[in-house]
């Protein structure tokens, strides 16, 4: 019973991450109907920029952590404005193909810059685990945790409560309605691939410290995101959340009680298992299937 | 005109290795051959009956363990054989792949687009952890070693240049059988079923079937490249696998023009013998694949529909 309560909580501080992961990615494919191949990228790009600015220009972490999450906005804000703009209205197929091109220049640039030697990041948290009752769990996940809440929180906010947001949703239930309300589409493409991109980014600075950072680390992490969007629906931000929570579940009891070397292959499996039974996602009101 | 470059082509390619007397290019060649028998299996799917499947390698790979495994033999706990010869394993090895082709096909086709691309990447990744994973048939990372070359008639392919004609003739009978699939009835439900499903099936075209047909082939085809890779290179581990395959692939037949015949050749020419001309400057490898990405960027925004049939449309336009 203990070990199934740290199971939980294990699953319940890295779903945290996950359902960043998932939101950014969800939303960039609902708004801008763009499959993103450089998600991973982006959170690869955060790990590094931590490592970068804490390990090698003594900057402090929390400082860091924000300025991580700032270059992220602005590289996938580059990114639209230099890949995606141009091609708006294309296919699916075509937008990713650009996509997967883009993937392999950036991780290969990544892999030139700092080599494939993994890179660890300090951090400033106690060593010593918070105990509670039977379980016990790492400060650096309780700090990893709360601040991906908090960043679930302002995104919500965003998105339902300001102008901005009221644009997104706008364009994600109708672009060229939106377009004729004077909704500028090609801004908000462009805000939504930041917004995306600082999740993920945010999502590698918060995970980068946790484990190391290398240069196909993005991989797994894409692969993740995609497992929980299409989990919780594409295109659907509830559905992500949840599924973010519910894919960290299924790896934790997966690795703790079938075997570790599995742990990655439950991603695969649950996409797999839910786009035969409920190929909608378990979340999805309306056309999914596009 | 066209018949007498197609058959001066071939007497070119058939007669390379006695006026080619380089093993390093002739292994390049070989290598590039095997790719681009695998780009053709995909040029079915992708760019006949419009599916984006971006988990191909997953058909190479079953073909090369396959094959590999049948004519090593292997003990588990269920299930013993004993090695078999090398032919009768590269049949079993194209068996396999066309079979996991069968199945992924009956559960990939329920859904269409972006979810379809998601889930041909899971399906490779699940068969690269089970690969990896699944030490006592497949010996993991520690991959599968001595895998003995085919030998049929009393000819053993163990040299290069007999290898070299083995991939040849394959390449041929691929090519062919991809032109007489493309130009009967099922290929033909295949193109417009690409073009636009709704209409195809309201003139009755079984869309299910038809992908299923297309995807049954496309990856026999590809567990044949594998099985060929298999028994030259002789050693098979899960890296055959990786993404950056099937990557290449897509970018071969994309960049060569999807949906016409000689489109995976150009295409494979080109990405096949690339690497070795960028090596011959001394350039790492992730420059090397940064200058690929940056291609097939280069080549959806300047050459859509690819080099096929952009040199068409200026041959036209020059007579």
């Amino acid at each position: 019973m203990d070990q199934f309560l740290q199971h939980l909580l294990n699953a319940l501080m890295l779903g945290g991450t996950y359902a960043l992961l998932g939101i950014g990615l969800t939303l960039i494919f609902g708004i801008m109907r763009v499959v993103n191949f450089t998600h991973g990228e982006l959170y690869a790009f955060g790990a590094y920029m931590m490592y970068a600015l804490v390990m090698r220009t003594g900057v402090n972490f929390f400082v860091a952590l924000v300025l991580a999450i700032a270059l992220g906005a602005l590289l996938g804000a580059a990114l639209e404005f230099v890949l995606l703009r141009r091609l708006r209205g294309a296919d699916i197929d075509t937008t990713m193909l650009v996509m997967i091109g883009a993937w392999i220049a950036l991780q290969n640039t990544e892999q030139l810059v700092w080599t494939g030697v993994a890179k660890s990041i300090d951090n400033p948290f106690p060593a010593a685990p918070l105990v509670i009752g039977a379980v016990s769990v790492g400060w650096n996940r309780v700090f990893v945790f709360v601040v991906a809440l908090l960043l679930i929180g302002i995104t919500y906010f965003l998105i339902q409560k300001t102008k901005l947001g009221k644009a997104m949703r706008a364009t994600f239930q109708d672009r060229d309605t939106a377009a004729l309300m004077g909704v500028q589409i090609g801004s908000i493409h462009t805000a939504t691939f930041a917004l995306g991109s600082a999740l993920a980014a945010a999502a590698g600075a918060l995970l980068g410290p946790v484990f190391v950072a290398y240069p196909s680390m993005g991989d797994m992490a894409a692969a993740k995101a995609f497992a929980i969007v299409i989990l919780g629906g594409l295109g659907s931000i509830p559905g992500a959340t949840l599924g973010g929570f519910i894919l960290a579940l299924a790896e934790e009891l997966g690795a703790g009680y079938i075997s570790s070397g599995y742990r990655d292959a439950m991603s695969f499996l649950l996409i797999i298992a839910i786009l035969v039974f409920k190929p909608t996602g378990l979340f999805a009101q309306k056309e999914r299937i596009g | 005109m066209k018949a007498a470059f197609t058959i001066a082509g071939l007497v070119v390619l058939a007669t390379l290795p006695w006026w080619l007397d380089n093993p390093y290019i002739l292994h390049v060649l070989i290598v590039t051959g095997i790719f681009i028998i695998a780009a053709i299996s995909l040029n079915l799917l992708l760019g006949y009956a419009g599916q984006l499947s971006l988990g191909h390698v997953a058909f190479f790979g079953i073909g090369a363990y396959a094959s590999s495994l049948v004519s090593l033999g292997f003990d588990i706990s269920l299930l013993t054989l004993k090695p078999k010869p090398v032919w009768m394993a590269m049949l079993a090895g194209i068996a396999a792949a066309g079979l996991c082709g069968w199945l992924i096909g009956r559960i990939a086709f329920k859904v269409r687009g972006a979810y379809f691309v998601i889930v041909s990447i899971s399906f490779v990744e699940v068969v690269r952890l089970v690969a990896v994973n699944w030490v006592e048939l497949t010996q993991g990372p520690m991959a599968l070693n001595n895998i003995p070359p085919l030998s049929l008639l009393g000819i053993s392919f163990l040299k290069k240049p007999s290898n070299y004609w083995l991939v040849l003739t394959v390449a041929v009978i691929s090519y062919v059988l991809v032109k007489r699939l493309v130009q009967s009835k099922a290929g033909r439900a295949m193109v417009a079923l690409a073009e636009n499903e709704p209409l195809a099936r309201s003139v009755g075209v079984d869309v299910t079937r038809t992908l299923v047909l297309a995807t049954v082939v496309s990856a026999a085809m590809a567990g044949a490249a594998g099985a060929l890779y298999a028994h030259y290179i002789r050693i098979v581990d899960p890296d055959v696998f990786l993404f950056i395959y099937t990557v290449t692939m897509v970018i071969m037949v994309v960049t060569g023009g999807k949906g016409t015949l000689a489109g995976p050749i150009i295409g494979g020419l080109i990405f096949g013998l690339l690497p070795e001309g960028l090596r011959a400057f001394s350039i790492k490898p992730e420059i090397q694949w940064i200058i690929y990405g940056v291609l097939m960027l280069a080549v959806v925004y300047f050459l859509p529909a690819g080099i096929v049939p952009a040199l068409k449309r200026r041959l036209r336009w020059l007579s």
